[in-house]
């Protein structure tokens, strides 16, 4: 076999390889996402009209990813800004999810229904967290 | 070809056509509520007699709906499962029937501890909607639970869950004579279409 043919083949692995983890990553994600954000955000990430917001194209999801963790684990409570629009609806906690669980739902709402908020590390997350730990 | 001839040929043409015509006619919807026997005949039960209270603190009772067909559902305001996907298959509903006055929709709270009128209200104007076209209502807790069960609705209280209560999430179609035509998972979206066609046939009846 010619060493381009060597070259060649390793590529096509690399690329199947590189595809199939990007896909793991968000598929958990997916799947977390469906089971415990879904039923108030939608499945396509719009909310409710003026009771819960939208994750989708959302201001506050894009400038302030630290903020999403802790939204997340802890709820929310009182009224945030979305998009120009105020939303004050109680969030209920998900106290069980793990550090690393949150980190896969942010990851597929940054990058779901035209979303392109950029990849969030896991240790950005942990961090979040620590800081807003109750 | 006779003139009589040529008429007959055209009636003929006309009564195929009509035929045709009618047979294209939807279907109309069945009653499906509950039935018992009264001196040998079959009755359809009515929704019961209610009255509740409205969004905008007025009464909403049966006159409510007079002369109207209405959609009804139970949910409550910081239900985190299935509530939110139903308000947004009512708001569907709500958006596809909005300028026609034969439809109404009534949501009842099954949480009227917190669910007063006031925080109904601003669910309501959240949703952009009108408070005399989409009622949201509360009242005595009893009358809410049971009055769900006419409208094939399970309502029941369970402190082990995180909310506290577990519900079944029908969307259900009320003609004018207050029986029940037609229902859905108002969770699932297909379903939710399908109702929409539902309630067009019922509302072409009168």
């Amino acid at each position: 076999m010619s060493s381009n043919h060597n070259i060649a083949l390793t590529f096509l692995v690399l690329l199947i390889l590189l595809s199939g983890c990007g896909g793991q990553s968000f598929q958990q994600g997916q799947i977390l996402y469906q089971n415990f954000c879904a039923n108030c955000h939608m499945d396509d990430g719009t909310g409710l009209a003026g009771n819960i917001p939208p994750l989708v194209g959302s201001s506050l999801v894009r400038t302030q990813q630290e903020r999403i963790p802790c939204i997340i684990r802890y709820g929310q409570e009182g009224p945030i800004e979305v998009n120009g629009q105020v939303f004050n609806n109680p969030m209920a906690a998900i106290p069980q999810l793990s550090d690393i669980e949150i980190t896969n739902i942010i990851n597929y709402i940054n990058h779901s229904w035209g979303n392109d908020f950029g990849y969030v590390k896991f240790e950005a997350v942990r961090e979040a967290l620590k800081r807003c730990e109750k | 070809m006779s003139t009589l001839k040529k008429s007959a040929t055209l009636s003929l043409l006309l009564l195929a056509l009509a035929l045709l015509l009618s047979h294209c006619r939807e279907r109309s919807l069945p009653i499906l509520s509950k039935t018992h026997e009264e001196n040998g005949k079959l009755v359809y039960e009515q929704i019961p007699d209610f009255a509740f209270i409205g969004q905008d603190s007025s009464r909403v009772d049966n006159a409510t709906f007079a002369g109207k067909a209405y959609v009804a559902d139970f949910f409550f305001t910081s239900c985190p499962t299935i509530c939110p996907i139903m308000t947004h298959n009512m708001l569907r509903i709500y958006d596809h029937f909005k300028d026609n006055d034969k439809l109404l929709l009534l949501s009842h709270t099954i949480d009227p501890k917190r669910d007063s009128v006031a925080r109904l209200r601003q669910y309501a104007e959240n949703l952009g909607v009108r408070p005399d076209k989409w009622h949201f209502v509360t009242g005595n807790k009893d009358s809410l639970y049971e009055i769900a069960d006419d409208y094939f609705n399970i309502v029941i209280e369970d402190p082990t869950l995180p909310t506290g209560f577990d519900h079944s999430g029908r969307i259900v179609l009320v003609d004018p004579n207050r029986h029940i035509r037609a229902y859905c998972q108002g969770t699932d979206s297909l379903a939710v279409k399908a109702f929409i066609k539902d309630i067009e046939i019922l509302l072409d009846e009168f």
